[in-house]
């Protein structure tokens, strides 16, 4: 309601005007029963209550109006502003300073509510704003800091480094200019969701195809560890997006790499619903099941359900990350119509489940055309 | 120093000009640099490069309409630099006429040997009726193809898609290229097929059907066969 008064002006100075002159009339009713003096509190009571709602102009409008409505109809002599004694002025005079009162106070309260309204939302709007500044200056500046750091060093005139050590140091170079494009790849991704850019262009898509792709490229990331799968050979096609898709997994098998201890065990598998006999109907929309698990620490249980959240990190992380990867992938998922959740492994480690209601063609149907 | 072959460098980024001059005279590979749209067509013109490498953002005009209009006389490879998560610019440079593509960053090593396959293909219009490349003979007469010397049977589709494949030697076909080529007009959009063959193909062909050496996927792109 409040909202709709402060909207429209016009609308205001006609409730000011339309409430007074109805007061005004009702109390002409009474007007020899009760004391003009009752009638000038409940004058009051209406200007405060419209001070209460209504912009300061209007109120004024309402506070000059009931002072003029009791002198003229109220204070005798009646049907004229004169008025005959000292005492009837004085109270006129009160009225109206009062009425002001009223209404600017109220005012200027409303005005005080409003501003630390703002300041709230700003001081929040800050803190995440902060947190994103945090943690990308963090992500960026380390392999900057790498990239420099190794140049400098490689540069250097005086010291004669065996080319052992200058392998090491172009390593250096070549792990943080790869995790700065992953960032950088993240940030476009991440502003893409948010524009509501992503259209998914559906077609099928071979998911075992995808996945060894998706791990082949990630081979230097995941060297120090194991990947297992677990992809079932009669996979049949899914209609998804094949680059959301292969950012999808490429992000959680990144994910697992980053924080788990070197030398786990990262496992992948794919499988489809086989409730209904697939093999005979073609087309049927059945379910793509993808999870992504690793036997590393797991998830802290009281944070796992802000896993997805936009730059959410865990309070005892070392690895750092800017918190966007693991949103991306939540978006990506969506906007496909697929959830995807995440769990701790019943005996250690993080499980992810992927699950997409799509359209499937099994590959056994097209094989001899 | 010269290996004997030109490239036309277009580009307007000074900082990709920079190390491309680098990386490919080190490569001893003739450069010549233009940093717009309309230079890079005089130049072009003028030096009638062995391969051209076309960045697609360009200031002054629409890379596509460049690569259009060299496409009109220029018959040499051309390989497509661009930004990344741009598959349907991809899509439309090849069909444009470009080569091959390479997202921006790329990896130099990665540029040379698309280079050379390029380059390579170009100078190689063989006439010879048996093709070999690693464990992999196919003799386009008796259509007999051998995989570490013994032979493997192919449906006549899985043969067909085999051949466009090596004819194409390191260029980029889109999804929709081959099924026209392969299926007809009628299946270009016919996706499912592609899928289904490529993976039948690779398991017949690669040592490991998982990990292809030869058939690579270019992801929302197409297929390339691979022989470097």
């Amino acid at each position: 309601m409040d909202k709709l008064f402060k909207k429209n002006t016009p609308n205001q100075y006609l409730i000011s005007v339309v409430s007074v002159v109805i007061l005004s009339l009702l109390s002409l009713i009474v007007r020899d029963t009760i004391d003009y003096k009752i009638i000038g509190y409940v004058l009051l009571l209406l200007v405060s209550l419209l001070a209460i709602f209504l912009e300061i102009r209007p109120v004024l409008l309402a506070a000059i109006l009931s002072a003029l409505a009791l002198d003229y109809l109220f204070i005798k002599p009646y049907y004229t502003l004169h008025i005959d004694n000292v005492q009837d002025a004085f109270l006129l005079i009160m009225f109206f300073i009062i009425a002001l009162i009223n209404a600017v106070l109220t005012n200027k309260f409303r005005r005080m509510q409003r501003a630390i309204q703002i300041k709230e939302t700003r001081a929040s709007t800050l803190k995440l704003y902060n947190t994103l500044l945090d943690s990308l200056s963090h992500e960026l500046r380390t392999p900057i800091a790498a990239i420099l750091g190794s140049i400098d060093t490689l540069q250097q005139k005086n010291v004669n480094l065996s080319s052992e050590t200058q392998q090491k140091l172009h390593n250096e170079i070549e792990k943080a200019s790869m995790k700065l494009n992953y960032q950088v790849e993240n940030l476009l991704n991440m502003s893409r969701l948010e524009s509501g850019y992503i259209h998914p262009k559906l077609d099928w898509c071979d998911v075992k195809e995808i996945i060894y792709n998706v791990c082949s490229r990630l081979s230097e990331e995941t060297k120090d560890h194991h990947i297992s799968y677990k992809i079932d050979e009669n996979l049949p096609l899914f209609k998804l997006d094949y680059g959301l898709m292969e950012q999808i997994i490429y992000n959680l098998v990144y994910n697992c790499a980053q924080h788990t201890p070197k030398g786990a065990n990262i496992e992948i598998s794919a499988k489809y619903d086989v409730d209904v006999d697939y093999e005979v109907h073609i087309d049927l929309i059945k379910k793509c099941i993808i999870t992504i698990s690793d036997n590393g620490y797991g998830f802290p249980p009281e944070e796992i359900d802000r896993a997805f959240d936009k730059f959410h990190r865990f309070k005892d992380s070392k690895t750092g990350g800017t918190g966007l990867g693991l949103s991306i992938v939540k978006g990506f998922v969506e906007a496909q119509n697929g959830s995807i959740t995440l769990q701790n492994g019943e005996e250690s480690g993080a499980v992810f489940t992927l699950e997409f209601n799509v359209d499937c063609l099994p590959i056994n149907s097209l094989k001899n055309e | 120093m010269n290996n004997g072959f030109s490239i036309l460098v277009i580009d307007d980024e000074i900082q990709i000009r920079k190390l491309l001059e680098i990386s490919l005279e080190a490569n001893e590979y003739k450069v010549y640099f233009a940093v717009n749209g309309k230079e890079g067509i005089t130049a072009a013109a003028s030096h009638q490069p062995d391969l051209i490498l076309l960045d697609l953002g360009l200031p002054d005009e629409d890379g596509q309409d460049v690569l259009v209009k060299l496409r009109e006389w220029y018959h040499n490879p051309i390989i497509i630099l661009t930004v990344k998560s741009a598959e349907e610019e991809i899509v439309k440079a090849l069909d444009n006429g470009a080569n091959d593509y390479l997202t921006k960053p790329f990896r130099t090593q990665e540029l040379l040997a698309r280079i050379r396959t390029a380059l390579r293909s170009k100078s190689s219009v063989t006439n010879e009726s048996i093709l070999t490349f690693g464990n992999i003979s196919v003799d386009l007469v008796s259509r007999i193809v051998k995989v570490n010397n013994e032979i493997i049977k192919f449906t006549a589709t899985e043969y067909n898609l085999l051949t466009l494949l090596i004819k194409n030697d390191g260029r980029v076909l889109t999804h929709q290229y081959i099924l026209k080529e392969i299926w007809g007009q009628s299946y270009s959009e016919q996706t499912q097929y592609l899928r289904v063959f490529v993976a039948q193909l690779r398991k017949k062909i690669e040592d490991d059907p998982n990990r292809p050496k030869f058939i690579i996927t270019e992801s929302g792109v197409g297929y390339r066969f691979n022989t470097s």
